[in-house]
């Protein structure tokens, strides 16, 4: 059902390039059409279910000579992040992809990626974290890292994975920061869709040549990478990340803008669904918001003032601006697809905050879905909006 | 300070005096006949190189973690190699890791392996001194049987290490690159001429070197060289190399010295000298003696 959406939304873009090519693509297949008209220079890789599309696309992409790219086939994700980082240093536009226990066993150098300012592109596949071991989808693994310093961009089907890889890119290079775009694993990872890839050369005047500050392959001015910083200067390196990182929320506008321009495809920080007179507001992210859409639109048909903000651009956390969306919403209801163990799911705790600070008391409840791949169907959605499913997990 | 000698690694690091490290990354430096980038674990070598704003580096340099140097180098070479293709840069560079033991017989090992699997154009230096010296001295699995560490301390119950070393070149040789060397930074000429070698080889190569450590080995720092030299006189730090495959051993001693002379110059062994851990000097001797044998048996 939205994939009918979209293709209606499509024939009537006046944007529409009859040079754009219609292709039915799984989510990871879309992420690699995208890093192969961007022009990668290098992407150490290692599987992991259910990442595998993507790289796997990617090798098919070199093995036919379609790509430049100097694929490095490393041993473990912990040396695709470490390779990343070298190539990335050196002076090399670099993406790798990951999922799970492969971006749990990243994290140590997730840090030194976004600590250098290495504008790292990485596509996760989201999914649970073991133990138990499960290869299916959540977004545990990516709520492992949201505080790695990295951009992190939540897509809902594979067209938003295509689009958000190329606007990512120009994000990542811009404010100099690592960027996650993430899509759900299997949900969209491993569904095909049907959707509209832009001309390689319009992608890559919108992408523009990498220029990298500093590399280390300019031999002629050497510099120092991973420098020992003590009391006197660490503190000062990490507020400046801080400060990349909340910029990236006005350049995050201002790109997708341009992107628009390009795609007729419109991607604001967050996506308000029906919002303009939303009394109940759901807040969620990635596949299940496309369920949730048609919920809301056969609830609209009923009379229901009911809405949906998707997160898109997750980190930075847009707390303002959300504010200011939900402040005429007379009930709140936020899903997450992780846990935080011990304390309030990772949606909740940023709503939460973002209300308090605008001084906006809401009734707000909290749900976790979707676990370890379970299934969350139209019928569990209608009924939370029904407040029949009390606050808690929706199994 | 030696203009050519300090090219790429400058005084005013802070390495302890009578460390090995400095003479080892200068030797191989040295013998460098195009630029560089360097990558180095997290260690000795890197902490007393680069504290911020100061930097002993005039050679791009990287430091990413501890257990990815060799991981790491993988994706700078592969960045050249992409923009090389792609005529963005022209001039030959060469690329060098240097780890510690810990970062490469211990925590490194893996990402070391993959790179050499992968055989990417790079040299890879292991400066061994037998511990996680910058950490205070604990043991690595290149310790020697017997020593003193602070996590294998000596009491009742214990004389130190109970492991013998494990074989990194045979684990390096395994992945069959054209060249591998055990090398001592006490003879530099030696070192010199493997650096050469190591560097001309086109894909991967590595050098095993031997570093003492002057504080947790616990001897004088003026006595560096001599301890270096005891340990391959004494046959407990070969020098040899393997390259396309035959072994050549690069130092006979025209008498055999027993390892004893070797294990008194150091605290860490002191204790091996007490009567009651005699047995342990002696299989100490058997174990340098058999790995002595069997390398020269395969120089032969």
């Amino acid at each position: 059902m939205r994939i009918a959406r979209y293709e209606c939304a499509h024939a009537n873009n006046k944007f529409m390039n009859k040079k754009n090519k219609k292709l039915a693509l799984t989510g990871g297949a879309a992420a690699a059409e995208a890093l192969k008209q961007i022009e990668i220079d290098v992407m150490p890789i290692y599987p992991i279910t259910p990442q595998t599309t993507i790289i796997e696309t990617y090798a098919g992409f070199e093995a036919n000579g379609e790509v430049e790219t100097e694929m490095i086939k490393v041993e473990s994700e912990h040396s695709a992040m470490s390779a990343a980082i070298g190539a990335s240093s050196a002076g090399a536009r670099t993406a790798t992809a990951t999922s799970s226990q492969g971006l749990a066993l990243m994290h140590e150098v997730l840090y030194i990626a976004s600590g250098f300012r290495l504008p790292i592109m990485m596509l996760v596949s989201a999914r649970a974290l073991a133990s138990p071991i499960n290869i299916h989808g959540d977004h545990s693994d990516v709520m492992g890292c949201r505080d790695s310093g990295w951009i992190q961009l939540f897509c809902e089907n594979g067209q938003e994975v295509y689009d958000k890889t190329i606007i990512g890119m120009k994000l990542a290079e811009k404010v100099k920061l690592p960027i996650m775009v993430i899509m759900d694993g299997f949900n969209t990872s491993h569904s095909v869709e049907n959707l509209e890839i832009l001309e390689t050369k319009v992608v890559q005047e919108f992408v523009g040549e990498f220029e990298a500050i500093s590399p280390l392959l300019d031999t002629e001015n050497p510099v120092t990478y991973g420098a020992v910083a003590l009391q006197n200067s660490y503190f000062e390196f990490r507020i400046d990340q801080e400060e990349a990182m909340k910029s990236a929320e006005e350049e995050y506008e201002k790109i997708a803008k341009d992107f628009e321009k390009i795609s007729g495809r419109k991607y604001d920080i967050f996506e308000e669904y029906r919002l303009e007179d939303a009394e109940k507001i759901m807040v969620l992210t990635g596949s299940a918001a496309g369920t949730a859409k048609v919920i809301v639109d056969k609830l609209r048909e009923n009379g229901e003032k009911v809405g949906i903000l998707k997160i898109g651009l997750f980190r930075p956390f847009p707390h303002k601006k959300i504010a200011e969306s939900l402040k005429n919403a007379k009930e709140i209801i936020v899903l997450d697809r992780a846990q935080s163990i011990g304390t309030y799911p990772p949606f909740y705790s940023e709503i939460t905050k973002s209300l308090y600070e605008a001084k906006e008391i809401k009734k707000i409840k909290s749900y976790v879905y979707g676990l370890g791949g379970r299934d969350i169907f139209q019928k569990q959605i209608e009924d939370v909006f029904a407040g029949k499913i009390e606050g808690g997990y929706i199994k | 300070m030696n203009k050519e000698l300090a090219k790429y690694y400058s005084a005013g690091h802070s390495a302890c005096a009578g460390c090995g490290f400095p003479a080892i990354v200068r030797a191989v430096l040295g013998e460098l006949k195009t630029d560089v980038v360097i990558a180095n674990a997290t260690g000795c070598l890197e902490v007393t190189s680069t504290l911020y704003p100061y930097s002993a580096w005039k050679a791009p340099y990287i430091h990413n973690a501890f257990e990815n140097a060799a991981a790491t180098i993988s994706g700078v070479e592969k960045a050249y190699e992409s923009l090389k293709k792609k005529g963005k840069i022209r001039k030959k560079i060469k690329f060098i890791a240097f780890g510690g033991d810990g970062g490469t017989y211990d925590i490194g090992l893996q990402s070391l392996s993959g790179a050499l699997e992968r055989g990417h154009n790079f040299l890879y230096v292991c400066y061994d001194n037998g511990g996680y010296m910058n950490t205070g001295n604990q043991r690595s699995s290149a310790t020697p049987y017997g020593a003193f560490t602070e996590t294998t301390p000596t009491g009742k119950e214990s004389f130190g290490k109970i492991e013998t070393r494990k074989n990194l070149m045979e684990i390096v040789n395994a992945h069959r690159i054209q060249y591998l060397a055990q090398a001592n930074v006490a003879y530099l000429a030696d070192l010199k001429k493997k650096a050469k070698k190591a560097l001309e080889t086109d894909g991967p190569s590595f050098l095993l070197v031997f570093s003492p450590c002057t504080n947790n080995w616990k001897f004088p720092t003026s006595q560096y060289v001599n301890v270096g030299k005891l340990a391959t006189e004494t046959n407990f730090w070969p020098l040899y190399e393997i390259e396309n495959g035959e072994h050549k051993l690069n130092f006979e001693p025209k008498k055999i010295t027993p390892v004893t002379e070797f294990l008194k110059t150091q605290g860490r062994f002191k204790h091996l000298f007490k009567e009651e851990n005699k047995p342990h000097l002696e299989e100490i001797q058997k174990l340098v003696n058999e790995e002595f044998a069997r390398i020269a048996n395969l120089c032969e």
